[in-house]
């Protein structure tokens, strides 16, 4: 895509740099506060039913102009002591399966997912570790890649890692203009490839993180204007500009039928990635998705559907009398 | 001390008969060491293992036919720290002998086939970019189509930075067939070995219907620099093991390496690819019957036997369900050969 180029002049490193520091703006709108602004009812369910209520990703029904949907969001604090009970955003497993609990309730009633992403990234810590941060992130991300119901994912702050991806699959991923998304904080990829904290402004403009590569990159889908100086300076009016893009995004992927949508969320981030074949760039993928959907109306072989526990025990006498599904 | 100095330098080049066990920190005889498949002889120590040792150990000899070979990365960043990306591709092909941090084919196991990958942390520490990503992804969607059993070997630090957001979009890649496989009843076995991190752990390897561990590796979510970093401490001794992991209930067991391909062909056994009854619509009465005595039967009677085991084309389709009512996915209109041979 983009030839060999120099390490990036000072310029682009400042510009990179000052859309990240924008990004993690003390004032910046969190999730809860732009939740009242943007939904005419809201009401948040708490806990994964497992272990906790993580504070640092909030979630429940809301209405959008009138129709109900699902949103989930991390949640930074807003001075000292809401930072320390929210985690700085960083969730913990339980967060993750609290807002895979969400979505399942989501899936179950046909109500569309709309989450927002701000986080520095999951929590590293032993609690993490010990629970399975991993693990979490994991099913998280497989859940939101089968939903049947149209996902819009607003990366509103920072989209850090594993930790932001975990509630970022979606149908339509879009972007404020001062946010930024990478797989490592810029910090964390300087101390590692530089080994030096310090060049974290030169890792941020080489990971070109911001709103406007990422589009470039086909990562995001679309970018969101923000108010003034950056949506810290106005909270409403950076909340009217998201509800603007969500509920013309929701419009238009709400018409999608779910085999298509499903399909295309599949093909959406198989064809994320640059690489080369027999030396040449790479074909367009082949989607097997769209031959699995033909061929299950078909019946074509070797495109099957879950299996019935008497197909494994053929004789049909060995266990209980099963359902009919047809 | 002259005659030492040659010595000493030699016992850390690759070319060197001896190896510290970085465990024990006794001297191991290489050859010895390649005999005991890479474990310590002394305190059982699991050394790192190369793609190819670990298809010789892993599958028939012979077996293994590697798929996408020449996927090779790009540079969609134009990604440069002290070293631009290019250059640190070419330093580890060099190094490896291979083109990316993993390979992906068919094998069998004991005769049973299955759809590979395997990584190895050599190369730019098996960090998962976009090749990797699509190699791990066509495994899979391999699986999905041939309903063979999914394997993969994880050895890896976790996305490659280089890539940017386009290496963190892969741990969706990789995840998003696994679904799928959910849907047509095919298993994955995920195994981990040392060590397996970041976002490799944080996608499909946490994802095995079954997760075998290598003794004492290293797994975990965060690598160590991350989290020392950002939590300010150390996190306590053990925290990351695969003991740890087992005792935590994120795998399933603990395998030395003398047992992983027989532990490996008995799961397989125990957890087969479903039986899928499916009609094929050119053909009309072929159904695709369940593995085993049935098939075998099929193949004695002399209908066509597909070349992925566990799927056999039976001549009689009426048999095949034994009196059973064949599935439908609900909704599906159903083709109307189908009903003609009901």
């Amino acid at each position: 895509m983009t030839e060999l180029m120099a390490p990036p002049d000072h310029a682009a490193v400042d510009a990179a740099w000052r859309r990240v520091q924008l990004a993690r703006h003390p004032q910046r709108p969190r999730t809860l506060d732009l939740i009242p602004r943007i939904f005419d009812d809201f009401i948040e369910l708490h806990g994964d039913r497992g272990f906790r209520d993580d504070p640092a990703i909030v979630g429940g029904p809301a209405l959008l102009e009138g129709r109900p949907l699902m949103v989930i969001g991390h949640q930074k604090g807003t001075d000292t002591e809401s930072n320390i009970m929210r985690n700085f955003g960083s969730a913990h497993p339980e967060g993750f399966r609290k807002a895979q609990r969400l979505m399942r309730l989501a899936d179950k009633l046909g109500l569309p997912v709309v989450t927002f992403l701000d986080t520095a990234g999951a929590f590293p810590g032993p609690a993490a570790e010990e629970r399975g941060q991993a693990e979490a992130i994991a099913s998280s991300i497989k859940l939101m890649t089968g939903i049947q119901v149209p996902t819009v994912v607003v990366i509103v702050g920072e989209g850090g890692s594993g930790g932001a991806l975990a509630i970022g699959v979606g149908d339509r991923v879009l972007a404020l203009e001062n946010a930024v998304y990478s797989v490592i904080s810029p910090e964390g990829c300087a101390a590692i490839l530089w080994r030096a904290p310090e060049a974290a402004p030169m890792a941020a403009a080489a990971m070109r993180m911001t709103a406007a590569d990422q589009l470039e990159l086909g990562v995001i889908d679309g970018i969101i204007d923000e108010p003034g100086e950056g949506a810290h300076t106005d909270h409403e009016a950076a909340a009217r500009a998201i509800k603007r893009a969500l509920l013309e995004a929701l419009t238009t992927i709400g018409a999608t039928a779910t085999p298509e949508l499903l399909t295309n969320r599949y093909a959406r981030l198989r064809h994320i990635g640059t690489y080369t074949e027999d030396g040449a760039p790479a074909a367009e993928p082949e989607l097997p998705s769209l031959r699995h959907r033909i061929g299950r109306i078909l019946r074509l072989p070797g495109v099957p559907r879950r299996p019935r526990w008497s197909e494994v025990w053929p004789s049909g006498e060995d266990g209980p009398e099963s359902e009919d599904e047809s | 001390m002259p005659i030492k100095f040659p010595f000493s330098r030699r016992r850390s080049g690759p070319t060197d008969a001896w190896t510290k066990c970085p465990s024990c920190e006794q001297q191991v005889f290489n050859k010895q060491l390649e005999r005991n498949l890479r474990v310590c002889p002394h305190c059982g120590h699991h050394f790192r293992m190369g793609i190819g040792e670990r298809i010789e150990l892993l599958l028939d000899e012979g077996t293994f036919v590697e798929r996408d070979a020449s996927l090779e990365s790009g540079d969609p960043l134009g990604f440069a720290d002290q070293k631009p990306y290019p250059d640190r591709i070419e330093a580890a092909k060099v190094k490896t002998g291979l083109r990316e941090a993993a390979v992906w084919g068919t094998g069998a196991i004991d005769g049973q086939r299955v759809a590979i990958g395997l990584f190895d942390f050599r190369f730019m520490g098996g960090s998962m970019g976009s090749v990797v990503g699509e190699k791990i992804a066509r495994c899979f969607e391999a699986a999905l189509a041939e309903r063979l059993p999914a394997i993969i070997v994880s050895a890896s630090g976790g996305a490659r930075m280089q890539e940017g957001t386009l290496s963190l979009l892969q741990l969706a890649k990789t995840t998003a067939p696994l679904a799928r496989l959910d849907d047509a009843g095919v298993p994955f076995i995920s195994i981990l070995t040392d060590p397996t991190t970041g976002g490799v752990l944080a996608s499909f390897a946490s994802l095995g219907d079954a997760i075998i561990a290598e003794p004492r590796a290293l797994i975990g979510f965060a690598g160590a620099r991350v989290a020392s970093g950002t939590v300010g401490e150390d996190l306590p001794e053990g925290f990351q093991s695969a003991e740890f992991l087992l005792e935590r209930g994120f795998v399933d067991m603990i395998t030395p390496r003398a047992e992983l391909r027989s532990t490996l062909s008995r799961l397989l056994r125990l957890l087969p690819v479903a039986p899928v009854e499916a009609i094929e619509p050119e053909q009309g009465q072929h159904a695709w019957g369940p593995i085993g005595v049935l098939s075998g039967l099929a193949e004695r009677v002399g209908g066509a036997v597909s070349e992925t085991i566990g799927i056999k084309v039976e001549p009689d389709a009426g048999g095949s369900g034994n009196g059973d009512r064949p599935a439908r996915s609900s909704g599906a209109p159903e083709p109307a050969t189908t009903e003609d041979e009901r």
